[in-house]
């Protein structure tokens, strides 16, 4: 059942947050406001300010966080690896959506940035989420190739360029979890629903010309929760950094369970 | 640490009300609102079919200014629920998903609600007598 509230444990506005000056001589402020929650201190989650002079910054929210961490407050957390939107580790809520930090430029943002961990999930520390659910809802949509006949002796099992096609767009998923978690189906049955990032990879098995367990990929999604908890909304598809779209996958999925059974 | 001591992080908090979110709360919100609407025109019929008394009461019940209020929201909650109900239509059929098309066809619902609602508002209004 939908709690629209956060629980008391959870609500980030009872503890008055740090502020953080910029240095003198900074000509260019801006105000970062992040989510603050340490595990070892026993205290409510709160919002620290920091504020950074852009003219010694990176262009992007990540280098923003990377210089607060460096020069300001060395125990703000979060993940990042890649720095160029192919890993997924930095995806957070940032001016109220979710993104990934490195490829989010400072300057698309009016106003103070706003920092939160990607919504609706248990904190960690900072900005990093527990993503354990998450992964295990990946991994139980089977995402490898599955066949019954022996491939081929002498070559790989071939794929026409057409057929390759399908799969093109799907298979550029990080599993960032910006999708997933940007959707309020998700956020009220999280346990239940599988969520787009992993319906989404779903899709891409099921489409996948060389892939010969269609029918028990089907079967596996046939539930009023794993996949028909999908209302449409399309949080997904606009959150998606990677510009992908999970709405149009998993209402090809619906397509396939209706054609099936007529 | 235990992971039930860790907080959830904020969802509607802090989320931006976007487009796609709206429309669909509106979808789901129109929809209820529309149902018990319904019960106002059950109603009516019951009172229409049960005679003259039973009616005169009805008519009484319909010309108090919060019923009429009531029944105005209910007219834009069924054309809003009508289009976009379209809407979903379509993208069942799995059409309409690019982004640009998709935020279209939000304009074109919430346009075409409030120009079938007030065409129909307006009908009510000059045909039930204005205020009366």
């Amino acid at each position: 059942m939908a709690e629209f509230r956060l629980p008391p444990n959870s609500r980030f506005k009872d503890v008055p947050g740090r502020q953080y000056k910029a240095p003198p001589g900074a000509t260019s402020v801006r105000t970062f406001r992040i989510y603050r929650w340490d595990p070892d201190s026993g205290d409510k989650p709160r919002v620290d300010s920091f504020e950074v002079d852009l003219r010694r910054c990176g262009p992007m929210v990540l280098d923003a966080l990377i210089k607060i961490k460096n020069e300001v407050d060395s125990t703000l957390t979060f993940r990042r690896s890649c720095r160029e939107g192919i890993c997924g580790s930095c995806a957070m809520n940032i001016d109220g959506v979710n993104t990934l930090a490195c490829i989010k430029a400072i300057e698309d943002v009016k106003g103070e940035l706003r920092i939160f961990p990607l919504p609706h999930l248990p904190v960690i520390k900072d900005l990093v989420p527990d993503l354990t659910n998450f992964y295990a809802q990946y991994a139980s949509i089977k995402p490898w190739l599955q066949t019954r006949t022996p491939a081929p002796p002498d070559r790989e099992r071939l794929q026409s360029p057409e057929d390759q096609e399908k799969i093109d767009r799907p298979s550029a998923c990080i599993l960032c979890a910006c999708c997933s978690t940007s959707c309020p189906s998700y956020w009220w049955n999280g346990d239940r629903y599988l969520g787009p990032a992993a319906l989404l990879a779903a899709y891409r098995w099921i489409v996948d010309t060389r892939d010969e367990a269609t029918g028990e990929r089907l079967d596996d999604l046939e539930d009023p929760f794993r996949l028909y908890r999908c209302h449409t909304i399309m949080n997904c598809t606009e959150a998606c950094p990677k510009d992908l779209n999970p709405a149009r996958a998993i209402a090809e999925i619906k397509k396939l369970m209706a054609e099936r059974q007529y | 640490m235990p992971p039930q001591s860790r907080p959830l992080s904020p969802h509607l908090q802090v989320y931006r009300p976007m487009y796609t979110m709206v429309l669909s709360i509106s979808h789901r919100a129109s929809g209820v609102f529309q149902s018990v609407g319904l019960l106002l025109l059950a109603y009516w019929l019951v009172a229409a079919a049960s005679g003259a008394q039973a009616y005169a009461t009805a008519a009484k019940v319909f010309a108090n200014p919060l019923v009429k209020l009531a029944i105005a929201g209910w007219i834009v909650a069924f054309w809003y629920h009508f289009f976009a109900g379209i809407r979903h239509l379509v993208w069942d059929a799995g059409f309409g998903f690019e982004k640009p098309v998709a935020r279209r066809s939000g304009q074109l619902v919430v346009v075409l609600a409030a120009l079938a609602s007030l065409f129909t508002l307006a009908l009510a209004w000059r045909h039930l007598g204005g205020g009366a």
